[in-house]
This record gives C-alpha cells, structure tokens and sequence, in this order.
C-alpha cells in the first residue's frame, strides 16, 4: 500500500515515464527516496498547519476562529500548536454558532482583518451559508468595491468514512457557482500548503475544501514548497500525470483515485491524462481544454452528486471550445443521486471507486460498449 | 441637531412622493425614528464603525452624506457611490465609516461584533455600532452576536429602534419577553431602555454607552422605544394590519421632531419664522436634488463586471467584450441612456 501512494506520488511530481519505470524495479520506500530529489515528506495535516502558522507570523492581521481550534489543538488537529504559539488572541475558540462565528468573522473582515474561519466539516456551514453568500461574496460587488471580504473558509468537504448522510456532502458545485468566490479543493501536501497560503494572501472571500481522509497521507515536499514564501496561482490546474489517450479530471481525494486508476490502465495499453483542477472557481478551462485538443476524450471525476455537478461545467466547457475535438461523448462519473448512506457496504456502492473510473475510461476509449 | 432631523423628514416625503410617481423604483422611510437617528449619530465619534439595518439614513446624513448622494444612490446613477449595484436606500460610504447597507435582517449584529474584535485588537479609540429592529432581535444572529459580543469583551452598541411593526408582525406576536433590554441581560450585556423619541434622552444614552464601550471594552444594549409612523416601504401599505387612527396619532401628537422643536422655541432658541425658512429651503434644495439625479446618466456598462473580485478574471472580461460587442452592433434593443463605457 505504501509503495503504491510512493508511486502515484512520484507520478505526480516526475512525469516521466523513464522514472517510473526505475522506480518500479525498487522493492523498499527508503530506496526508493533515494532516487527523489525531495527527501522530505509530509502530511496534509502537517502542511495545512505549517501554512496557516507562515501566515500567522508574516502577517498580524492574520487569525484563526472555530470550534476547537485553540485547547483541543484543532477537531482533526490541523491547528496544533498554535494557541500556545500566538495566544488566544489570534486563536480563538468559539461558542457553537456557526452563523455567528461566520458573521463575526464577515464582519472583521469588512473591518480589515484577515479571518481564518474552520468550519468542523463544510455540512455545519450550511447553516453560515447565509454570511458566505451575502455578507463576504457578494459584499464587494454589492458595495462598489468599496468593502473587501479577505476571508478564508476552510474545512472537511465530502464523504469521509462512515459518516453518513449529514457529514459526507460535497459542496464544491454549490460554491462553485458563486460570482464573488473563490473555491480551492487540495489533493497533495504540495497543494495544501500552496493554495492555503494563496487563500490566506487574496484579498478576495476563498472557500477553501480539504478531506478529512486524505489529513493523515503524506507526500513527498521539495525544498521549494517548504520555503515560506511558498505559494501556489488560484486558477491553475497542476497535470499529475501527462498522458496521450484520455484526459481524466478530478479534484481532492478523487485524484488519488484516478492515478490508480491510470496504472491500472497503463498495462492495459491506455495513456491516461490525470489533471488535477486544484481550483474549482475560477476553473482552469485552459488546461482542461488544451488537454482534452491533445487526447480527444474527456472523463470527468467527483464525489459530489451528479446534477449541476463540476463534472457538469467541465463538460461544458469542453463541448463550448472544443467540440470539433472530441472522438467520443464526455463521461462523468459522480457520486450516487442519493444522501449518503451509512452502511459501508452502501456507502462503498455510492461513491466513486477505482473501478468506476477504469471502466469509464475504457468507455470513452471505445474499448467497451455504452453502458458498461 | 434639530435642523437635520428635520432634513430628514423632509427628505423622506420627497423621496416617498417620488416612488409613488414612478421616478424611483423603491423607497424606505425612517418617519418617527428621527431622534434615534440623529440623536445616535451625534453622540458617536466619526470613526466609530456603523453597521445598519436600513433605516438609519440620518447616522450617514448627520456624518456629511449630501442629499445629491442619497438622489444619486436611488437613482443608481453614474454618481452613485453604489456604481448603481445596489436597491434605494442600500446606502454606504468608506469616507464616512458606514458599511454599505445589506438587506438580510440582522446580519450586520455579528458582523459588527467582529469589526468591533479588530478595533480591539488594534486598540482603536472607536466601537462598533450596529442599529436593528425589534424583529431583528428574533435572528439567530442577533443571540450569535450578542453571545460573542458578551464573550469576547467587544466593544460594540447595539441599538435597537423597537417601532413596535415587522412589517405586519407586531412587537406582541414578535416575542414574549419584556421588550428587547431584557434580553441584553440574558446575554450578560449591560443594557438600558430610553424613550427613543426624546432626542436628547438617546443622545445622552449613547454618549455615555459609548464610552463604557470603548474604555472597558463591553457591549452594551440600548433598547429605543418608538414607533414606525410611515409603511414599512413603498412595498407595504400598512392601513392593512393597523387602524389609521393610530398612525395619525403617532404622526401628530408623538412627533419626535414637533417634540424637540417645542423644547427649542419654549426656550427661545428657535420659532416659527425660522421653521419656516428651513422647510422651504429644504424643498427647494430637494427638488433641485431629484432634477439633478434624474438627468445624469446610469452607469457604465464595464460597472457590471468590476468589483466581483479585486481584480477583474479573465472570463469576465471576455464576458464583457463580448457584450460590448453585441450592444454595439445592436443599439436599437440597448437602453439608450447606458454608456457603453
């Protein structure tokens, strides 16, 4: 299991199939670091809290609010350490109102701070959707400029493990479709501290999606991504895995997935794509659609329910610009039309498994029939 | 202070008439609730925060909004501050240290309460002040802010003008608490209950809340007993849920601005030559006011694609090249009086 992730890792930062093939000959991970240029590795969780401290001691205005951020070290963590670093000042713990602590945070904002504000998974910010919506997106349009909202949201998004029907949703589409927001979901660590980092500095209101399952994996980070002045565009979409047959898209934990999925592919005669969009608003069209000139076929991946989905603007866009390209009709693979169950052999059956995806490329390669 | 409560009642009628005439789309009068209005906004500092509901225009009048800039706002002209963005009456102004009115009930409480954490935090000689209704007080987020206000020591007013009307909702179908200051208590915020048609009374209340604010950094509540004499808009015509006797009561014999004037001429510090002069001037400076308004131009079309972000992306701005060029080839189908610019 381990290998494999140093795998799609390795994919993911030296697209060349030369390293791939040498790597794929070492038996052991520690070897096999020795043939990366990153020797260092690091957790989501350890770069999202790595970013938000930078930020922190760069900037004063920056701060951190939410329930359990400061004494319990963070729900899943990613805040430890930094009330005893910055004080309860600037690590603050709140009563539990998500409207009021997102208000407040708005409200700050429009004042001049720079809010950081967790929701314990983006499901309880639906009852703040109200402040994210009326008081920081459209706020600076609304005022003629006149008032800007640098506020970040951040938190779990989408289906964990087990969760059920009130914790798993993904609200990637809901917020993407917000003039006024900017909406960031990472996969990689490299991700994580780049586009927090970016999020933090923008003036404008972000909503930034992480995963609760992907905290505790942990990627290989260059001397570049450590520097503190690290950071990411927003807008940009990062190809993981540069490939000729098929363009995959995906976002968050679904780009793990789909880089297993194009191994499994590879010996199956398929050069699988994978871009990993980072930045769901504004949606890097460019790369997607440059992508999709190159190999003619387009599968698109996410969690989230299948109407008005990301899968949904992508294709889209590709049948807007690039039409004339395309070899076969758009595939989209999403999760189940359904809350989310809780039983694991249904939850299992209502989101995208690996499996899903490998067929869906076969689908759009011709290699099966419709529908299969 | 008695002058400009009685700019804006005159304001007010000529703005209302002008609804109902067709010249602008919509209208919210604050008649009766002038005292509150501007004896606030002189007791507060210019550079105390305002986060407002939306009938407070007195607190940006008092502070030197024109009332070119109020026409121009309802007329969403290309003076507009508002670039034309917003409803009548969703006033704001950086300069003046009043946010941009917003129309969702009580969003503004928690927002002050923040606004009101970062003056502490950077240790400003200045609160946050955030005005509401009596039915804003049943929003979740008026128990978020006054909750966090109380917990994080803000130093932020909050001033609630209990006109007695939500609309059609009366106070007594609103809550069953004893009135609002109560609930201020509840809350462990200091809070007072003035006659909040007396000028002078909410003046003195506020001067004072406000220096408990800032110096001891709390929150206080100042509950301003009044009453909502016009309609809830130009959208509501209240003679439907409450009997017009009562209105005209309110009207003539409560009047906040008749009180103060009394109070001035028994102490020979104004009379009726004077009162005379100050209303027709207004309505002459009103009128040249809505001419004005009326004959400038809307503004321009890139007005519709700026400010959605800082910096304006590159799909809006193809988005409005490409509108241009419609417009451009097709003038007949556009407004005339948009400029293209």
């Amino acid at each position: 299991m381990a290998l494999n992730k140093m795998f799609g890792a390795i994919r993911g930062r030296a697209p060349s199939q030369k390293l791939a093939r040498i790597s794929s000959q070492m038996q052991s991970p520690s070897s096999l670091r020795s043939f990366c240029a990153a020797a260092k590795e690091m957790t989501v969780r350890d770069a999202l809290n790595s970013a938000i401290d930078e930020e922190m001691s760069a900037d004063s205005k920056v701060y951190l609010m939410g329930e359990e951020v400061g004494e319990y070290q963070g729900a899943y963590k990613i805040s430890k350490g930094l009330l005893q670093k910055f004080g309860p000042d600037r690590v603050l713990d709140t009563p539990i109102t998500e409207a009021g602590f997102t208000g407040i945070g708005v409200g700050s904002a429009f004042y001049g701070l720079k809010p950081i504000v967790e929701f314990m998974t983006f499901n309880f910010a639906m009852q703040a959707i109200d402040h994210i919506i009326n008081s920081a997106a459209k706020t600076n349009y609304m005022s003629a400029g006149q008032i800007s909202v640098p506020i970040v949201f951040r938190g779990p998004n989408g289906a964990a493990a087990g969760v059920a029907a009130q914790h798993s949703q993904c609200f990637a589409a809901w917020y993407g479709s917000c003039p006024g927001l900017k909406v960031l979901s990472p996969y990689s660590a490299e991700d994580a501290r780049g586009l927090l980092k970016a999020a933090i500095r923008d003036p404008d209101p972000v909503v930034f999606l992480e995963n609760e399952i992907l905290y505790g994996e942990a990627f290989p980070v260059s001397a570049e991504v450590l520097d503190p002045s690290f950071v990411l565009p927003i807008g940009k979409a990062k190809i993981e895995r540069e490939g000729t047959d098929v363009t995959v898209t995906a976002f968050s934990k679904m780009v793990g997935y789909a880089l297993k999925a194009a191994e499994i592919l590879e010996k199956e005669g398929i050069n699988v794509e994978v871009i990993n969009l980072r930045s769901i608003r504004p949606l890097d069209r460019a790369t997607i659609n440059q992508s999709v000139r190159k190999t003619n076929r387009l599968v698109t991946v996410e969690e989230g329910w299948p109407q008005h989905g990301i899968g949904a603007e992508i294709c889209t866009s590709v049948v807007e610009e690039s039409f004339d390209y395309l070899d076969a009709p758009v595939e989209r693979i999403t999760g189940a039309d359904v809350p989310m169950p809780y039983a694991a052999n249904l939850e299992r059956m209502a989101v995208p498994q690996i499996e899903d995806i490998v067929r869906a490329v076969k689908r759009a390669c011709s290699r099966s029939a419709r529908g299969k | 202070m008695y002058r400009k409560m009685v700019t804006l009642q005159v304001m007010d009628t000529i703005f209302y008439d002008a609804q109902r005439q067709g010249r602008i789309s919509f209208y919210v009068t604050t008649i009766g609730e002038e005292a509150i209005n501007i004896g606030s906004a002189a007791a507060l500092n210019a550079t105390d925060v305002v986060f407002s509901q939306y009938r407070e225009p007195g607190v940006l009048m008092w502070r030197g909004f024109t009332l070119q800039q109020f026409a121009n706002q309802c007329y969403g002209n290309e003076y507009d501050l508002g670039k034309g963005r917003q409803m009548p009456v969703h006033y704001g102004s950086n300069e003046l240290n009043y946010l941009t009115v917003s129309s969702p009930i009580a969003t503004q409480v928690p927002q002050a309460v923040g606004a009101a954490y970062g003056l502490k935090m950077d240790k400003k000689d200045a609160c946050a002040v955030t005005y509401f209704g009596d039915g804003g007080t049943s929003e979740g987020d008026f128990h978020a802010g006054m909750n966090f206000a109380a917990v994080l020591g803000a130093p932020v007013l909050f001033i609630c003008r209990n006109n007695g009307w939500a609309i059609s909702t009366p106070t007594s179908e609103q809550f069953r608490s004893d009135g609002v200051a109560i609930k201020g208590q509840a809350y462990g915020v200091r809070s007072i209950r003035v006659d909040g048609n007396d000028a002078l009374a909410v003046y003195f209340a506020v001067k004072n809340a406000r220096k408990m604010a800032v110096e001891e950094f709390r929150p206080i509540l100042i509950e301003a007993l009044t009453y909502r004499v016009g309609h809830h808009s130009t959208s509501d015509d209240s003679s439907k849920y409450r009997s017009v006797d009562e209105i005209e009561y309110w009207r003539t014999r409560r009047d906040p601005v008749a009180r103060l004037r009394m109070f001035l001429q028994s102490n020979r510090w104004w009379d009726d030559e004077n009162e005379d002069l100050l209303r027709q001037d207004l309505r002459t400076q009103m009128m040249s006011v809505l001419h004005n308004a009326e004959s400038k131009k809307k503004p321009g079309l890139s007005n519709l694609f700026e400010d959605v972000y800082d910096v304006i992306p590159q799909n809006l701005k193809e988005q409005e090249q490409e509108t241009q060029a419609i417009v451009g080839k097709y003038p007949k189908d556009y407004p005339s009086d948009v400029p293209l610019d």
